[in-house]
């Protein structure tokens, strides 16, 4: 059939993003291969039948989390790394120590398995099925993880003001919110008038 | 319908398994404290992989709820890290690893 030919194809280029996120040295380019790595990781999604999972991938990952990542870059104006005495012992120990790591697993996996096909057409994949899953047997963390997802947007708020910033604004307290509020009033008037 | 796909398990394993190590590889080599956080996302989208080819191979759906909770976690994640990442920025104005050996400026 077709999958085996798919899966290759996108494999290849989910390995080639992955490398290409190593060599590059600008966080740009970095952040771009990594948007190609999770767009053809989908593939490989929907090709296991995960509908779902493909779908909240494209969006959650390749949409927002690398729209936050491209931000950051962008607003921090990173250029490209320098390289350390540090950096140079890491590359020389880890670019082996990985490659065995990855031979040796690649090599156990494919040894030890019994190779049997992934059956797509067996498996209740569609979305209604995990929707039935979600809100049924795991009702109780996906209720949680919206308190993490509140937590997480609140620490990130806290932690990416500037701390100097909100003690002015409280220092000059109510005469600055008294000073702002007949300029509104004033825009609102002038916009009445128009 | 039962064997439409002839990809075998342990392909996806290994595909899995060699983006697992890219990201360790990352995590390592690499100086930049924004491309060192990608590869951590890196790291949790191979494992997201053998999550959904095992589900696939078990025919039980709770691998994909499973990875529906590790976006979850990594998308609040990325949100909290990115932020840690603008404060470190601003006490330090670099964003080398190298150079962020103090907990306290």
């Amino acid at each position: 059939m077709l999958h085996l030919p798919l899966f290759l194809i996108f494999g290849l280029i989910c390995v080639a993003g992955a490398i290409n996120l190593l060599v590059q040295k600008h966080p740009i380019n970095s952040a771009l291969s990594l948007v190609v790595v999770m767009a053809s990781l989908a593939v490989e999604y929907l090709l296991l039948g995960a509908e779902f999972v493909a779908a909240v991938q494209v969006i959650v990952y390749a949409g927002a989390v690398m729209v936050l990542f491209v931000f950051t870059i962008m607003l921090l104006n990173a250029g490209e790394e320098e390289h350390t005495k540090g950096s140079r012992v890491a590359l020389l120990l880890g670019v082996p120590g990985i490659a065995i790591g990855g031979v040796l697993v690649s090599w156990t996996v494919l040894r030890h398995s019994n190779t049997a096909p992934v059956p797509i057409g067996a498996l209740p994949g569609p979305p209604k099925d995990v929707a039935l899953l979600l809100f049924h047997d795991f009702l109780l963390p996906f209720e949680i993880t919206s308190v993490l997802i509140l937590i997480a947007i609140m620490g990130a708020v806290v932690l990416a003001s500037r701390p100097e910033a909100i003690v002015r604004r409280l220092r000059r307290g109510e005469p600055a919110q008294k000073a702002q509020k007949p300029e509104k009033r004033e825009l609102a008037v002038v916009g009445k008038e128009r | 319908m039962g064997n439409l796909s002839n990809v075998p398990l342990s392909y996806y394993l290994v595909l899995s398994g060699i983006l697992f190590a890219c990201g360790v590889l990352g995590f390592l080599i690499k100086r930049n404290i924004i491309t060192v956080f990608m590869s951590i996302e890196l790291m949790l989208n191979g494992v997201n992989l053998s999550f959904v080819a095992f589900a696939a191979h078990w025919h039980h759906l709770s691998g994909q709820i499973f990875v529906f909770f590790v976006m979850v976690v990594a998308a609040a994640e990325a949100a909290v890290g990115l932020a840690i990442i603008i404060a470190v920025y601003r006490t330090r104005e670099t964003l080398n690893v190298d150079q962020v050996n103090l907990l306290k400026l």
